[in-house]
């Protein structure tokens, strides 16, 4: 890792000075416990837990606790984490959004889990499909709706595999028994029903949503028939890709090039019997830690199936993963993994060399969920581009720590950002790019500083893999090389114009 | 190895080449245990049958790709159209994350609004300290001259009472004694979001007429309505009126909102009906809406006020807007200009020019109540037959509405009106009694895909193409731009059809 520069603390804890002294006190104090600047790492660096290597940094912020109320946090609830995370992407199943309208319609579609299959036939991922609660469910209760909503799935979708049902704010509120409803009708329609308890209001973010998800895949997938497959030697199952402008496959071809069969994925492009069959697989590669450590763990004590952390944006760090998942299956895997790492080196070395020298230095700003805000630092640093602030929606204490593997001191960190505090930091660091989600995308631009939608690859995609990363790194010199930003001031206004390098 | 820096591929054209197709096959056979290829093929025709449709129009309580949104989301892009007004929807936090983005990916642009961040506690105790708490962050940070607060469904459940909560608020010193924030009860499980639309914008108007003496003048409101194309039409719409000479206030006016330009800085607020201009609305002769149906309860309230109301729906095309503009100039008292006889007449020129391919097309419509009445008026004027009039947040009175709207030309003659129907039940329709042409928005290209129907994109949200709503379809200008983006697409069939050399050519015209 080349992460050798140090950004400007005294600089970024000035800018955090600033942006509190907007707040009411009260809140000045809270939003306080969620800025930092990454520390140098202690005596211990070499020790830490988490993910291999050398810890540059010490992230050290407060985390996964309550938003404040009223200053626009870009977080969303623990339905957007189990629904539009966690089960939306399983394409074999109807996922239920149980409740209003709302809900399954702003989710509809908006993630990009690519899979094959034919929409409304035998894959459902791209529909949105709701009980449409109306005030009489919300007096009467929705349990005897609910069952009919699964009886009438069962009539427009008979190829269906199962059925989640995805809770919204009041069913929790309303005291409707959902888990009931599943398992009778289950019963009924021989599927797997799934309720899950993931209302908005629960946790705090996100990611309540994710672990709740989680634990009904345990409850209510795992253990409960027998799958029929057949084990073998070098059976992964990828947990926490979810196909995000086909990312699980850009990964896919790597790991079966290296000999490993991929027995499932969780849940990008998924079905259920991928998921089913996960207790017998070899190893559990985890590239969302944040979303999909918990089942993972589970797995690990019931069934023996051991985990592993991974990263597969960018060529240093796609090395470095399939040689340790590699060393896991012993000397036969590894010394195809290293074939095919030589294999991929002609396309890295092209790709650096096209699009280095035009990102050599530009400086980028991160604000993204789950792994994201870490896991693409190296693929920036591979391409010369370095971090100088970063952040998560919904991150816990372990993610922040996995963070000093990534960044060098002095780097900005904000947990929770509220949308005044990004505008602040953006404006006073004027990075070269920021990575975030459609709701900072339009502000920034407006800024005059590029940017990308790192939640959904602005559309584009895949990043991961080695075919991937040269979609990346196209993608990042695309934003940061456009004659656009050069046309913002008028002629008769103009201040110096910013260097461009023409598209090759 | 199909990747190379030279020609970057990305997903568009990445997973059609042989690696990734086997490699999906391999994972379909060996690991998806999916359902056999005969067994797909067999439902998917059985999906086209009238039995299935059938079936399919039986549903009573399942909602499949349903063309509505909930209340709050009108409220929010209602709050928009204020100056400098910030919405804060008091309930779970994720809806307001969901609202943004929707704005946002439609408009491309920034969209703001904060949330009182509830949970779990908040559920048993009540979220009154997210409302005092809230308001005053959201008043300390982002500078607003309004605060417009809606709720979502989890406020509306445990049964939050916001005016009290916002006077509790106030007493606390969150904003200034004197500072205005309307609201409006925005539950998710009642209406859409038309209606929701329709009660913020009573709750904005009660916040300042309420209480206070009328003294009526000459001016006329005008309530355009949710509307995804805000930005052309009310810039269209205000330019009309200029030309008539019309004194007015557009009540509600999101246009330069959701248009700010690229020039180094982020306004969080730009144009919007001024505070002041809303609170003399109270005096004005009339007020006239551009969308019935966004605005029912908007209107009764004005009524009660003593103002003379009118509605309409959506005036698309000659008729609709002949009928506007006739009643504009009526209540305001002027004539109608020479200019507007001139635009008028270059509209029906436009659709004389263009009759013979536009004579006869059917057509499926879909989308909110005012639109589909607007489409399918305009449909008829050019000689089309609206077949399908679906509407997935209308009312049986919407659907009597249709019905005569219908049975006034011959061209509605073998028209159905599908009340509360959604898009998966359009499927359905379009497959046994297929159309030429499916109007509607981004969601449609699903059915578009799955019949062969080309999609029209003519109303919110347009996700999947760019910068349609800068562009009026309101009024005789906007007619233009409408008739010319139904035209593209009738044309692109045309030559798409016929584009293999050689072999389907034959009428591959130059000139049509």
């Amino acid at each position: 890792m080349s992460l050798d520069h140090e950004n400007d603390a005294a600089f970024n804890e000035a800018l955090i000075a600033e942006v509190l002294s907007a707040y009411p006190d009260k809140f000045a104090k809270r939003r306080r416990k969620h800025l930092a600047v990454a520390k140098p790492a202690g005596a211990d660096a070499d020790a830490a837990p988490g993910e291999e290597g050398h810890l540059l940094s010490e992230c050290d912020v407060k985390s996964n606790v309550k938003s404040i109320p009223g200053v626009m946090t870009i977080r969303g609830c623990s339905y957007a984490g189990s629904k539009g995370v966690v089960w939306g992407p399983v394409k074999d199943m109807v996922h239920i959004s149980h409740g209003p309208v709302g809900c399954g319609h702003y989710s509809w579609s908006q993630r990009r889990n690519y899979y094959s299959g034919t929409t409304g036939i035998d894959s459902f991922v791209t529909m949105q499909v709701t009980s449409d609660f109306q005030e009489r469910d919300i007096v009467f209760g929705g349990d005897k709706k609910l069952a009919k909503v699964i009886d009438e799935l069962e009539e427009m979708f008979p190829l269906s595999r199962g059925i989640s049902i995805q809770s919204e704010c009041p069913i929790g509120l309303i005291g409707d028994d959902i888990e009931a409803v599943a398992k009778k009708k289950g019963k009924e329609i021989g599927k797997t029903i799934v309720p899950v308890r993931c209302e908005g209001f629960r946790g705090v973010s996100q990611s309540l949503g994710h672990h709740i998800a989680n634990d009904t895949i345990r409850d209510w997938v795992l253990d409960k028939k027998d799958t029929g497959f057949e084990p073998g030697p070098y059976d992964v199952s990828v947990i926490g890709d979810y196909n995000i402008g086909g990312d699980a496959w850009a990964s896919r071809r790597l790991l079966e090039d290296m000999g490993l069969r991929v027995i499932g994925n969780w849940s990008g492009d998924a079905t259920l019997a991928e998921m089913e069959r996960a207790p017998l697989g070899k190893l559990n590669l985890i590239h969302c830690y944040r979303s999909m450590n918990y089942i993972c763990r589970h797995m690990e004590e019931k069934h023996g199936v051991p985990w592993m952390e991974y990263n597969l944006f960018g060529p240093s760090q796609i090395a470095a993963s399939l040689r340790k998942i590699a060393k896991h299956f012993g000397p036969e895997i590894e010394a195809k993994a290293e074939a095919v790492i030589a294999s991929y080196q002609p396309l890295v070395d092209a790709v650096v060399a096209k699009y280095r020298p035009r990102l050599e230095g530009k400086s980028v700003m991160l604000y993204v969920g789950g792994l994201r805000s870490r896991h693409v630092v190296t693929a920036y640093d591979d391409l010369g581009m370095r971090i100088v602030g970063t952040g998560y929606e919904f991150a816990h204490n372990d993610d922040y720590q996995r963070t000093g593997h990534y960044v060098v001191p002095g780097t900005l960190i904000y947990d929770d950002v509220t949308g005044y505090e990004l505008e602040k930091f953006i404006e006073g660091i004027r990075p070269d790019l920021v990575g975030s989600g459609i709701k900072e995308k339009y502000p920034v631009q407006k800024m005059g500083i590029p940017f990308r939608q790192m939640h959904s690859w602005d559309y584009s995609g895949p990043y991961h893999g080695y075919d991937g990363f040269a979609i990346f790194a196209r993608d990042m010199d695309k934003a940061i090389n456009n004659p656009v930003w050069g046309l913002f001031d008028p002629p008769w206004k103009k201040k110096d114009a910013p260097v461009l390098q023409a598209a090759e | 190895m199909p990747q190379s820096a030279e020609r970057v591929l990305d997903h568009a054209t990445l997973f059609r080449e042989p690696e990734y197709r086997e490699m999906l096959a391999r994972k379909r056979d060996t690991m998806e245990c999916p359902a056999s290829t005969e067994a797909v093929a067999a439902q998917s025709d059985h999906t086209k049958t009238w039995a299935y449709r059938e079936k399919n129009l039986a549903r009573e309580a399942v909602s499949i790709n349903p063309a509505k949104a909930c209340q709050p989301l009108g409220a929010v892009f209602a709050a928009a159209g204020f100056e400098k007004t910030m919405s804060f929807v008091h309930g779970s936090q994720g809806c307001v994350a969901y609202y943004r983005s929707h704005l946002s990916r439609h408009f491309k642009e920034p969209a703001s609004a904060v949330s009182s961040s509830m949970t779990e506690d908040a559920a048993v105790f009540g979220g009154l300290n997210n409302m005092i708490d809230g308001l005053a962050n959201t008043y300390a940070l982002y500078g607003p001259k309004m605060i417009a607060v809606s709720t979502t469904c989890m406020a509306e459940v445990i049964g939050d009472d916001l005016q009290s909560f916002i006077e509790n608020a106030r007493a606390k010193g969150s904003i200034p004694q004197e500072f205005d924030v309307p609201y409006a009860h925005t539950p998710a499980f009642v209406g859409s979001h038309v209606d929701g639309y329709d009660v913020m914008i009573k709750g904005v108007l009660e916040h300042f007429w309420d209480g206070q003496e009328r003294s009526p003048n000459d001016k006329i409101n005008i309530v355009p309505g949710f509307d995804g194309f805000c930005v052309g039409n009310n810039r269209e719409l205000k330019r009309i009126l200029d030309l008539m000479g019309v004194s007015y206030t557009l009540i509600q006016d999101a246009s330069d909102q959701f248009d700010t330009p690229s020039d180094g800085s982020f306004r969080m607020y730009a144009g919007g009906t001024t505070l002041a201009d809303t609170a003399a609305a109270l005096n004005a002769k009339a007020t006239v809406s551009l969308q019935h149906w966004c605005t029912r309860k908007t209107l009764d309230y004005a009524a009660e006020k003593g103002q003379e109301t009118a509605s309409f729906h959506y005036p698309l095309g000659v008729g609709a807007t002949d009928e506007l503009v006739m009643k504009i100039a009526a209540l305001a008292g002027v004539d109608i200009p020479a200019a507007l006889d001139l635009e008028r007449g270059r509209l029906v020129d436009a659709i004389a020019d263009s009759q013979a391919y536009l004579h006869g097309k059917t057509y499926a419509i879909y989308g909110d109540p005012d639109f589909v009445h607007a489409m399918a008026r305009f449909v008829m004027e050019t000689g089309g037959e609206p077949t399908h009039c679906l509407a997935t947040n209308g009312t049986k009175a919407w659907e009597e509405e249709m019905q005569a709207l219908l049975s006034s030309s011959p061209f509605g003659k073998g028209a159905k009106v599908w009340a509360g129907k959604d898009l998966w039940h359009l499927r359905s329709l379009l497959f046994t009694e297929p159309v030429d042409l499916l109007v509607g928005n981004s969601y449609g290209k699903y059915v578009s895909r799955d019949t062969g129907t080309p999609l029209i994109r003519l109303t919110f949200p347009i996700f999947d193409r760019h910068h349609h709503h800068r562009f009026p379809l309101i009024g005789y200008q906007g007619g233009l731009n409408l008739l010319r983006t139904v035209l593209d697409v009738i044309f692109d069939k045309l030559d798409r059809d016929g584009d293999v050399a050689g072999e389907t050519d034959i009428s591959f015209d130059l000139t049509r």
